[in-house]
């Protein structure tokens, strides 16, 4: 009861005019920047830091609320009309989103997409109220061994989208896997495939991996086969959502937050792998499984919900306990010290005003994004009405312009237009994109999960099963693989 | 119709071009006696890390205090801040850049085997230090620093030690010193490197390591919390509301502090280098620097021109020595 209390002074602080003002402000700069590809929400938030020096802490706060919010939400926008993801989060919404925007669904994919976002900041937000200090201490006692559990049972779940053919889908995953090889390995300091320059010592960001692959390798595609006339511009259907949509659509929405909070909440969550994992859920239990790849909307709602609701869960060990889960949290952490706050365990008894503020401002951020960009969906799906030449050539100058913004470096380009190349080459031969993305995603991940628990354990292999949550996730992985074994058994018996 | 409106467009073009650039860059020629024109301040690592936040804060309070104006700070992150290096390493002569950098860098030059070192550059002055800090959390069997060393020196590889940075970086140096002081072989330290703070902070708490090694100011809050215990400090002095010993106090012959500064590039005239210097030490009496430390918990540690220079000579021959003995340098 007293949080609720609490909630409705901070509800009084956030509703006042300035700070509903400067909510919206945040939402709509973050939505605009996060449309860009590689500036992701965490870079925003650096640059417009020094913009709130002369606020009170406050406001500046629920400033970087809704451009944290903001910035999650702007990138599925590219990322379903242009197939370039404006943040990795947004990466597995291009699946379907863009198909769907490609057969003149755009506007229900984008609305999907931004009610999705709306359910899942809601329960995610609602959640962080109720849960916050039971999900906090649970937060710490989840180490290397689970992540790394979860992680083999991401990779389990590849398996859902490996395509056709499996033989080119692992080749396609252990490119990926290959890719994400590149840099200084983290735990001991060695260079791998850096080729001796130190521009690729840190790796090759996931963000650059997408667009590369997805954007550029199509807009090579497109070039190479538009000799032939067929530039008819793509159709724009209805604007709204229809009933039948909205039945395939709200139990992903729902389903998004139970997975999308949990992984925000911990320490080495983020948004990328459970918003993949919360794909090849739907994938699994829709009854239009045929649809997936060609534009499915469940593929849509369900990872949008999934990253919102990861956005909530990461303020959730931000606000309890000090720790920042993302590089956005990192970043408004950093803020908290510029105005003199401590952040950590004690927050929440000394800045009571400011944390159930910003708690507040997120539910007001929500529903802010919501209403400006539900109306907006039909608007920017007309995007798509641009010719093809010009469409195309547009979606280059983006996925070179946020290449470059990732790090301000000519070599990304290069390395861009590499990778866009190979997304090209797949094409022609037929290798699905999506395992590439999700080996660079998954892979680094793992195997830095999977060495730090070694490493803990000095070398015991029993490291890696000596908590309770990785040996449920094992059982889990188990089931998995043994059931399609199992059905076929039951089945050959039952003969 | 058509003639009025191109002539207008013109006329608007040509005002644009004359009059917008010196407005842009007002004030240049309102020198005073620090003041650079047209600085630039390089990042080397991404915005929000620590030494964007320095060099953002140092900036500001520059301007503020109507040291210099219109400073423009960039970022050009990669490679734990040796792409940066390379940059300002290049930019011979120039006496409008400078970078912001700290002990992480002097590592990096070593494991990133990068081609141009901090000797290359012309040092400014070093500005804030912070003490690292040996932490356990509050359910762990170690009580005191003398406990841990105990068990550490018995059993080195069994007591994981957890830090902030990848190998090479401060967080991994200061065990690694310790352990050479406490008779324990580096190479044996089980060194578990983490993501910046959060990752860290929950495996400390959560008993997933031994014990921690990081910043101060990254666990202040957590120790006031009593969630995390204070074992020792590894600066030469003790760290103000932290009830721990240095680790001289404790009988560890050793001292090591995390500090950042600024460089220029190579080849500066004496009279661009001294302007620089000077610029940086006005720095220290303004107000707005003044309480720019206090709010960010930061120890001033001002060390300018060549003493910074030796400073550094002295530092990257420590790093190195560790390095080596790791097979890292």
């Amino acid at each position: 009861m007293d949080a609720f209390t609490h909630l409705l002074d901070g509800f009084g602080t956030a509703l006042t005019p300035a700070h509903l003002a400067f909510a919206a402000i945040g939402v709509i700069l973050g939505t605009a920047i996060g449309v860009l590809p590689g500036i992701g929400p965490a870079m925003a938030v650096a640059l417009l830091l020094p913009v709130t020096y002369g606020l009170d802490s406050t406001a500046a706060f629920i400033m970087f609320a809704g451009i944290y919010y903001g910035g999650m939400f702007g990138g599925s926008t590219t990322s379903i009309l242009l197939n370039t993801p404006g943040e990795s989060a947004a990466v597995v919404t291009a699946i379907e989103g863009n198909p769907m925007a490609r057969s003149g669904r755009g506007p229900q994919a984008l609305a999907a997409a931004a009610i999705g976002h709306f359910v899942g900041g809601m329960v995610g937000t609602t959640a962080l109220v109720l849960l916050a200090p039971a999900v906090a201490s649970v937060a710490v006692d989840i180490g290397a061994p689970d992540y790394f559990a979860i992680m083999v049972l991401a990779f389990v779940a590849v398996t859902s989208v490996l395509g056709a053919s499996r033989l080119r889908g692992l080749a396609s995953l252990l490119l990926g896997l290959t890719l994400g090889l590149v840099g200084l390995d983290q735990m001991t300091g060695q260079s791998r495939l850096t080729f001796g320059t130190l521009h690729l010592s840190d790796g090759i960001d996931v963000v650059l991996v997408a667009v590369g692959l997805f954007a550029v390798g199509e807009a090579l595609w497109v070039a190479a086969h538009l000799r032939h006339g067929g530039s008819s511009p793509i159709p724009v259907g209805r604007p709204w959502l229809s009933r039948d949509d909205l039945r395939r659509t709200w139990k992903p929405w729902l389903r998004g937050p139970l997975i999308g909070f949990p992984f925000g909440a911990v320490p080495a969550g983020g948004a990328e792998i459970p918003t993949f994992l919360s794909y090849a859920t739907e994938k699994r239990l829709s009854k239009h499984r045929d649809e997936f790849g060609k534009g499915a909307i469940e593929g849509v709602a369900g990872p949008e919900s999934t990253a919102s609701a990861s956005a909530a869960g990461t303020m959730v060990t931000m606000l309890t306990l000090g720790l920042p889960t993302t590089a956005v949290a990192a970043v408004m952490l950093a803020a908290f010290q510029q105005y003199g706050i401590q952040p950590g365990p004690l927050l929440f008894q000394r800045e009571t005003d400011l944390v159930w503020g910003l708690i507040a401002s997120l539910f007001v951020g929500t529903v802010l994004l919501l209403l400006i960009n539900l109306p907006l969906a039909p608007v920017w799906a007309k995007l798509l009405r641009i010719p093809r030449p010009y469409l195309y050539g547009g979606i280059l100058f983006f996925a070179s312009v946020g290449a470059y913004a990732v790090g301000g470096d000519p070599v990304d380009l290069v390395v861009l237009l590499l990778i866009g190349l190979l997304g090209f080459a797949m094409r022609r031969f037929g290798l699905p994109v999506l395992p590439a993305i999700l080996g660079v995603i998954l892979g680094p991940g793992a195997e830095l999960q999977m060495r730090r628990a070694l490493q803990i354990s000095d070398g015991s292999l029993t490291g890696l099963v000596n908590s309770p949550l990785a040996v449920a996730v094992y059982a889990v992985v188990a089931v998995l693989l043994a059931w399609p074994l199992a059905r076929r058994l039951v089945r050959a018996a039952r003969r | 119709m058509r003639q009025p409106r191109a002539w207008l467009a013109a006329l608007g073009a040509a005002l644009l071009v004359t009059c917008v650039p010196p407005l842009v860059s007002g004030g240049d020629d309102r020198t005073t006696g620090t003041a650079i024109p047209g600085l630039r301040v390089l990042v080397p690592n991404a915005p929000g890390g620590g030494y964007d936040l320095t060099a953002r804060t140092a900036v500001k309070a520059m301007e503020e205090a109507g040291l210099s104006k219109n400073i423009e700070v960039f970022n050009l992150p990669g490679a734990g801040g040796t792409v940066g290096l390379g940059r300002i390493v290049g930019e011979r002569g120039n006496g409008r850049l400078a970078m912001s950098m700290g002990l992480g860098v002097v590592g990096s030059v070593h494991t990133n085997r990068s081609p141009s070192t901090l000797a290359d550059t012309t040092p400014v002055a070093r500005l804030i230090e912070e003490s690292d800090i040996v932490v356990v959390g509050k359910n762990s069997p170690y009580r005191t620093i003398q406990d841990l060393i105990r068990a550490w020196s018995a059993r080195p590889r069994s007591v994981p030690v957890g830090g902030g940075s990848s190998p090479g970086g401060p967080d991994h140096l200061a065990p690694m010193l310790m352990a050479r002081a406490a008779g324990v072989p580096p190479r044996q330290v089980n060194y578990v490197p983490f993501d910046g703070g959060g990752e860290l902070t929950a495996s400390i708490l959560g008993g997933k390591v031994g014990f921690g090694m990081t910043g101060v100011g990254e666990t202040r809050d957590q120790i006031a919390a009593g969630e995390l215990r204070p074992l020792a400090v590894t600066g030469a002095r003790r760290v103000p509301g932290i009830d721990a010993p240095t680790l001289k106090e404790a009988g560890l012959n050793v001292e090591f502090t995390n500090w950042r500064g600024i460089v220029a590039p190579p080849g500066l005239s004496d009279r661009d280098r001294d302007r620089m210097v000077a610029l940086w030490t006005e720095l220290q009496r303004t107000e707005q620097w003044q309480k720019a430390l206090r709010d960010n918990g930061w120890t001033p540690a001002f060390l300018p021109g060549d003493r910074f220079r030796a400073f550094i000579a002295a530092e990257n021959g420590r790093v190195a020595s560790v390095l080596k003995e790791l097979g890292l340098a």
